[in-house]
């Protein structure tokens, strides 16, 4: 919250002069630089603190949304499968199942600014600009039909914008409403007439396939899998021998960048990208059972081969390399990074 | 190895067929006379022969093989995605109070990350005279205090509001975990950087991309909450916030936050994503509760349950559960076995501490008829654990968060187990 940076810059003075330096008993720590205090302190608090400068309109705030958030937000903040709706909602907060959004719930614009700024886009936090910012959150309003197409947020008019449900919290009240809960000694004896059993969750039938039992299976299985592999496939061992296991080691510490939306090794699954066994080499929007975007089904027809240096390529600029395709990613910055995420990913076949 | 195999650990169904088929003629166990000598007896096994593992084997160990089934489990279908999201501590085949580390239930909001001591920074900011950063050796050097909380997620039991959901009382209640933390008061930390009269608030956050920042009055903030690094005598595991975790006692699993980075002092509540869009608590008018920090007096029986059936047929029986209350500590466990009409209190492995899981047990002689089995906790402030229906009462069944029911177990003649509920 900026407004403290001030503070500091006083107390900073303050503190060359005074004896002894520290308030505490302790001499433990040292202080916090200003510049230190400006990377970390980012919060934004519902008066607006924090806001650093800026805007963003709708128009921009689409066009941004759609390269960073749509891939699991929905083109219109509608929500991709069990990924969270940001619209939507109103007025169903009082029904069987509420539906939660920026408009139908959350009670102040500073959240969502706060919250896109920090955290998102998932896998990728911190990598947007305040305009940026700004923009996404005037797409959301808009989204919501808070405000209309013409609109553009800025830190000047931030808190003029009306949360619908602004008025929709009351603070814990367990402690009346529930009064009757503090009934120090409760019936022991001949409590109720009746007990019949109302639900049955075997019925509903949602608790997942365990047990410890099954997973033993697995494993035994796996075991076994594995020992045949190392006999038959000694070919397939050969190439990741012949990897770099370093650049392997650094290559799957790249690959984090990634795992929000891919998976790699046994067993992976397609998430919100495909999973990535085998992908060095392969034909592109080849792997089985993905939906993949109509910019990288062309090039497939084109012919395209992951090669190390298409796969570099890609990396280093997603939405460059291929026009249209849904990887929402900004890309690997440093080339080293690149090269260690592609060994990485060829110690998985290719 | 083949000392190993001959005792394969049983899947749960084996052992509900050997169970039934056993359950018949044992009621008076005691008694019974073994057709056959036991060849475990007779037979010189080659665990008795042989040798064993040297102590060189295995430098940190896990538990062994025949326990594997003992393992945190997700669901699949709460959530988008397996990094931001939770596991259950397998409470139904644990004993005692201390959750291990390695099988406590997880909670992340974009995963488990990798932060070396090395690279640990603590910023104390704000309504401060000074801010400070520290590292982990400075953290180090401040007196330190052991204490054993719980730590229980606020959606504990949320998916059970609308109804009997999920068959397991590690489904239905095995977001929680109970350690003995060592760490640093977190009052020493800001009486260091020195609180400014107008501070009201301290606002915590992690290092992790989801910052998971919480609103924290300061008042709390200067009496119990700890800044924790270890748990259980060992430094936290990675996937509990290594290496410093907020401990925030009796309060929701989400303020304990982790990675913990920064601590800011603030006039006002921040409002973040995390205490407004999350762990709010909508009721049936629609309006919502918020600040609903402390977690509510709460018990569940662990065995028998649905993943822990009865095997052994009519007879002793153990019946055996948790207890908390974020409020204070424990004071007494009614175990119910005909659905609540009737209470016999259960006895306390050990008297109620703050803030703490309490072990009960009702050493009970099972006819082999069916049980609607309870258990309704009480703690020190006077608090009796609700029913569902006294819940819904107040609440509706929108709520998510904070559900404290009192949990029916449907315990049939074959010593199976159903999650149910009940009028």
């Amino acid at each position: 919250m900026s407004k403290y940076h001030k503070l500091f810059a006083a107390s900073a003075l303050g503190l060359c002069l005074a004896v002894p330096a520290f308030a505490g008993s302790f001499g433990l720590g040292r202080p916090a630089l200003p510049e230190e205090i400006t990377a970390w302190d980012l919060d934004v608090a519902p008066d607006g603190t924090g806001l650093p400068e800026g805007s963003g309109d709708v128009f921009t705030g689409e066009e941004v949304f759609a390269e960073h958030c749509a891939v699991c937000h929905g083109d219109f903040a509608e929500g991709v499968g069990n990924w969270p709706k940001l619209a939507g909602g109103e007025g169903t907060l009082a029904d069987k199942d509420p539906l939660k959004t920026v408009g139908s719930y959350w009670p102040y614009l500073s959240t969502v600014w706060d919250y896109v700024n920090r955290s998102m886009p998932f896998g990728n936090a911190q990598s947007l600009e305040p305009d940026e910012v700004y923009a996404i959150v005037a797409y959301i309003l808009y989204s919501n039909d808070i405000v209309d197409d013409e609109f553009t947020l800025t830190h000047e008019n931030f808190l003029e914008v009306d949360m619908p449900n602004a008025d929709g919290f009351i603070v814990d009240d367990r402690e009346t409403a529930e009064a009757h809960f503090w009934m120090d000694e409760p019936c022991m004896e001949d409590c109720k007439e009746n007990v019949k059993i109302a639900m049955r969750a075997a019925v509903l039938d949602v608790t997942p396939e365990e047990t410890g039992a099954v997973g033993v299976q697995a494993s035994e299985q796996e075991a076994q899998a594995k020992s045949e592999g190392a006999s038959e496939g000694s070919a397939e061992v050969e190439d990741t021998a012949a990897l770099d296991p370093e650049m392997i080691e650094s290559g799957e510490k790249v690959f984090k960048k990634c795992k929000s939306c891919h998976q790699v090794g046994e067993g992976a699954k397609h998430r919100t990208g495909p999973a990535l066994n085998g992908i060095a080499g392969a034909t592109a929007g080849a792997i089985e059972g993905f939906k993949y975007s109509k910019a990288m089904k062309a090039a497939a027809e084109e012919g395209l081969v992951w090669t190390d240096e298409e796969l570099a390529a890609f990396l280093a600029k997603p939405k460059a390399y291929m026009k249209g395709t849904r990887m929402s990613f900004a890309g690997l910055g440093k080339q080293d990074e690149i090269d260690a995420v592609i060994v990485y990913l060829k110690s998985f076949g290719s | 190895m083949s000392a190993n195999s001959r005792a394969k650990a049983p899947s749960r169904r084996q052992f509900l067929s050997g169970a039934a088929a056993v359950g018949v003629g044992v009621a008076a166990a005691g008694t019974t006379r073994a057709a056959d000598p036991d060849p475990l007896i007779t037979n010189v096994q080659e665990w008795a022969q042989a040798t064993g593992e040297g102590v060189d084997a295995t430098p940190y160990g896990l538990p062994i093989q025949f326990e594997k089934d003992v393992v945190r489990r997700n669901v699949e279908w709460l959530t988008a995605d397996t990094i931001s999201s939770i596991n259950f501590t397998p409470i139904h085949a644990l004993d005692g109070t201390i959750t291990p580390q390695g099988c406590a239930f997880e909670r992340h909001h974009s995963g488990a990350i990798e932060l070396s001591k090395a690279d640990y920074r603590l910023m104390i900011n704000g309504l401060v005279d000074t801010p400070l950063v520290f590292t982990y050796e400075d953290l180090e050097r401040f007196p330190r205090e052991n204490r054993v909380y719980f730590c229980e997620c606020a959606a504990n039991t949320g998916m059970e509001w609308a109804g009997a959901q999920l068959n397991g009382a590690q489904f239905t209640h095995g977001m929680i975990h109970n350690m003995e933390y060592s760490g640093v008061p977190l009052r020493l930390l800001l009486e260091e950087a020195g609180v400014k009269r107008e501070g009201r608030w301290v606002y915590v956050e992690g290092a992790d991309a989801s910052s998971n920042g919480r609103s924290i009055p300061l008042e709390k903030a200067l009496d119990d909450v700890l800044v924790a690094f270890k748990a259980n005598g060992e430094a936290l595991r990675k996937e509990h916030g290594y290496p410093v975790r907020l401990v925030v006692p009796g309060w929701e699993g989400n303020m304990w936050v982790k990675w913990l980075r920064r601590v800011e002092v603030t006039g006002m509540a921040i409002e973040s994503r995390e205490e407004t869009s999350k762990y709010t608590d909508t009721l049936e008018d629609g309006m919502s509760r918020k600040w609903t920090w402390v977690m509510d007096a709460k018990s569940v029986v662990t065995a028998p349950s649905p993943q822990a059936p009865i095997a052994h047929g009519p007879g002793p029986l153990v019946i055996t559960g948790l207890a908390w209350s974020g409020r204070g500590s424990i004071t007494g466990v009614d175990v119910s076995v005909d659905g609540g009409k009737n209470w016999t209190p259960a006895r306390l492995a050990a008297p109620g501490t703050d803030k703490a899981l309490t072990r009960f047990y009702l050493d009970y002689n099972w006819d082999g008829s069916e049980m609607l089995l309870q258990a309704r906790a009480k703690d020190s402030t006077g608090y009796v654990q609700p029913s569902k229906a006294q819940l819904r009462e107040v609440r509706g069944e929108n709520s998510i968060y904070h559900n404290n029911c009192i949990q029916t177990w449907w315990i049939k003649e074959n010593g199976e187990a159903e999650n149910v509920e009940v009028s």
